[in-house]
């Protein structure tokens, strides 16, 4: 019973119902405008994530930040440096076990290049409450030009899982107007 | 016995035995049966092991309740992801590959030592990565990123499963070239054979990839390979994790036509569109590794773009398509069966006490608007960067595989019991209502956690209170109450999954013996024409279709609200570029 000669032998030239291919097209379209919207969203949206990454020696990095951090730093917060660099200015921050460094204090509507990368482990940069998130890879320096558009405190989140600490790797972004 | 030709496949004929099926007139290869037993009890295995460390990790995310300490949750967390995304889900998906082939083409199942050889590798390498992970030194997070570390028995364990499995799609593939040079059916395979054909395909890549990065980490991890790249590491990793999600796809998508087919008699309204639907996942779903990729640096947005969109979408118009064209045939199953009242008395008066059934359809549902809308908002480039790395992610994929896959798994387990295992299932009422407690504990785990992910909380966290933090920072009270939340519907997922694990164990010790003849009547009985509809192919043609119409309607309307609702929030962030 279970193996009878099929209905139709030849199924592909069957007609295809109406509901069916109206459905068809309109999901088509549908994925046609999704993709079109991500390449329109980098010529007319203001949040696209730079494409612009260095290779580098961790070590190399670290040194890196040190200098920028002895450069403009105005304060020290328990042995960690506050920094304050000048609009428009390459910043760096550095993602290791188990922290982000240093404290950054950045002006509202001042545009900025934040330079990320790790020392150690892969991290996740999570800028809270705006909630920005990006990878970040040992070996690769990533290069973000990031414009604060509201001012206050803000908590950097590791959300890569990077071992025992993670979950009390932090970091802070201050805004001043 | 039968009679086979020993020319036209060359090798050794093997004795077979077949037993036909009283209540689908399939013919039953008992060497394919045992394998498909040994692999759905295994799979229930390590659903059970998995669930309990899943429940582990949503009870320490609670807040309130935070019951492990940090060292046991990450070891926790990553033996729950190889577990039930791995372990259950892939034996799981061997069994339907055997039954596919073997059972719904009457055919014997190819080379049946080495499905057992495959058995034995996929157990060995599940019980070493157990073994791996609670030593303690491996808790690396299913995806293990380097230059994190773990133990190479760690490594080495996924490599024995992939080898193993490989093996059980090539007993596939055999059992389709034996079916067709024995001539055990005629034309073409049915459609949820082609549906797991799919599957099988994508396994292939899957496995490769897993091959092709997995060998060399285990190399490094023994210290004869100096260095791993992080980025290339995800690139090729997510080759095997992003394609191993496309293999459930595939299966699951494959049993909600089985079930329809076999429970109310539902027959594809076009096979061609719905063949179609699944070369569109053969052809582009693989792509998918870049939905990983999207919030790293290094790689260009142009490769990003076609790659996240599956090429233009095409991928995801696959499974649009299978999200109207399964609720599509169970309506005009229901019509032909005499529900043609209004828009949906073909839906209300459904079979919703067989769990089948309404396992089935709420898989259905829940896959495609929990699941697959947030999984498209999620894969696209810029959005990406509001929910990488936060739970909105796990909350995403559990809406795919647990509320998605899982369940369907779980539905078809209500058929493989009788058919299979001949037995009837006891405790019925239980596993009447198990469905529901499982699939609603799931939608509420993964809406929770995506309402979570958007207010920022992020995945693998241990406190997110952040107490021994450098720089100390409070999530917003609502992330709490999400925590809590998906906390209590975890733990109703939970009893949801053991009561589907009692049925299937009490069934398979204690269940009723059923006779060959199929004389005995199920208590959750398939349809007359069900038999028929599963293991032929042929469109059900041109009916009116109104319920389906709506279904999908409000789907296409919550699906474009939510799309553009994310580009809402994300306008609203800092300024980068």
């Amino acid at each position: 019973m279970a193996v009878t000669p099929p209905e139709q032998r030849i199924w592909w030239n069957e007609p295809i119902h109406k509901t069916e291919l109206g459905w068809i097209v309109i999901a088509f379209l549908w994925g046609l405008f999704m993709f079109f919207f991500m390449i329109a969203w980098h010529f007319i949206g203001e949040q696209n994530l730079s494409t612009e990454t260095y290779r580098i020696q961790p070590a190399k990095y670290e040194a890196k930040v040190e200098a920028f951090a002895e450069q403009f730093k105005v304060a020290e917060e328990n042995g960690v440096p506050v920094v304050r660099p000048p609009a428009g200015e390459d910043v760096f921050i550095l993602g290791r076990l188990w922290e982000w460094w240093p404290i950054l204090e950045l002006k509202k509507d001042q545009s900025y290049r934040i330079h990320l990368s790790s020392v150690d482990w892969q991290h996740g940069f999570s800028l809270q409450p705006t909630n920005i998130n990006i990878q970040v890879h040992p070996g690769y320096e990533h290069v973000i030009t990031l414009t604060p558009t509201e001012s206050g405190e803000f908590g950097i989140i590791c959300n890569e899982f990077c071992g025992i600490g993670h979950h009390q790797m932090t970091g802070r972004i201050r805004v001043t107007e | 016995m039968a009679v086979t030709d020993a020319g036209s496949v060359g090798g050794q004929i093997r004795d077979w035995a077949y037993r036909t099926c009283g209540y689908t007139g399939l013919k039953v290869d008992t060497q394919a049966q045992a394998l498909i037993k040994v692999n759905a009890v295994a799979a229930v295995v390590f659903l059970l092991l998995g669930g309990l460390m899943g429940l582990a990790v949503a009870l320490t995310r609670w807040p309130a309740v935070h019951l492990l300490p940090a060292e046991w949750f990450y070891l926790v967390l990553t033996g729950h992801g190889a577990n039930v995304l791995l372990f259950w889900i892939i034996f799981f998906e061997i069994a339907v590959l055997y039954f596919a082939s073997a059972i719904l083409l009457n055919s014997r199942l190819a080379t049946p030592k080495l499905g057992w050889l495959a058995f034995i590798l996929m157990v060995v390498g599940a019980l070493m990565a157990n073994y791996a992970v609670l030593r303690g030194d491996s808790s690396v997070m299913f995806t293990s990123y380097p230059p994190m570390q773990a133990s190479h028995w760690f490594y080495l364990s996924l490599i024995l499963f992939a080898v193993g499995a490989l093996i059980g799609v090539g007993v596939f593939f055999g059992t389709l070239v034996i079916a067709r040079a024995e001539r055990t059916y005629e034309g073409s395979i049915p459609l949820v054979t082609f549906g797991a054909l799919t599957a099988a395909i994508i396994a292939v890549f899957t496995i490769a990839s897993g091959a092709i990065i997995l060998i060399p980490t285990w190399l490094w991890s023994i210290g004869l390979i100096a260095n791993i790249d992080p980025l290339m590491y995800k690139v090729v990793w997510w080759g095997m994790g992003h394609s191993s999600q496309q293999i459930n796809v595939s299966a699951h998508v494959a049993i909600w036509y089985m079930i329809a087919a076999l429970v109310v008699g539902a027959k594809p309204l076009s096979e061609k569109v719905s063949r179609t639907a699944f070369l569109m996942y053969i052809l582009f779903l693989q792509l998918a590794s870049a939905h990983h990729l999207l919030a790293e640096p290094g790689l260009s947005a142009e490769w990003k773009i076609v790659n996240t969109s599956y090429m233009m979408y095409l991928a995801v118009m696959g499974s649009m398509i299978h999200g109207l064209t399964v609720p599509g045939s169970v309506e005009a199953a229901q019509r032909r069966n005499g529900y043609t009242k209004g828009a949906f008395e073909w839906l209300t008066k459904a079979p919703w006490g067989n769990p089948a059934f309404s396992g089935m359809f709420l898989s259905l549902v829940m896959f495609g608007f929990i699941g697959g809308i947030s999984g498209v908002v999620l894969g696209t480039e810029q959005l990406n960067v509001l929910m990488h790395n936060t739970l909105y992610v796990p909350g995403h994929f559990h809406g795919t595989v647990v509320a998605g896959t899982t369940l369907a798994f779980m539905a078809a387990t209500y058929l493989v019991l009788p058919l299979v295992f001949q037995r009837e299932i006891v405790w019925p009422t239980m596993a009447k209502w198990q469905p529901y407690m499982f699939g609603i504990g799931a939608a509420g785990i993964s809406l929770f956690m995506m309402g979570a992910g958007t207010l920022g909380v992020s995945r693998r966290h241990w406190d997110i209170t952040l107490t021994d933090a450098a720089h100390a920072f409070e999530y917003p009270a609502a992330a709490y109450l999400m925590m809590g939340l998906n906390g209590i519907f975890a733990i109703m997922a939970a009893i949801g999954g053991a009561m589907y694990i009692l049925v299937t164990v009490g069934t398979v010790l204690f269940g009723k013996k059923i006779d060959e003849a199929g004389t005995h009547k199920l208590t959750f009985p398939l349809h007359s024409g069900g038999p028929q509809a599963v293991s032929e192919y042929g469109s059900r043609g041109t009916l009116k279709l109104p319920g389906t119409i709506i279904l999908v309607s409000i789907f296409f309307t919550a699906f474009v609200l939510y799309y553009f609702v994310n580009w809402k929030y994300l306008s609203d962030l800092w300024l980068f570029r």
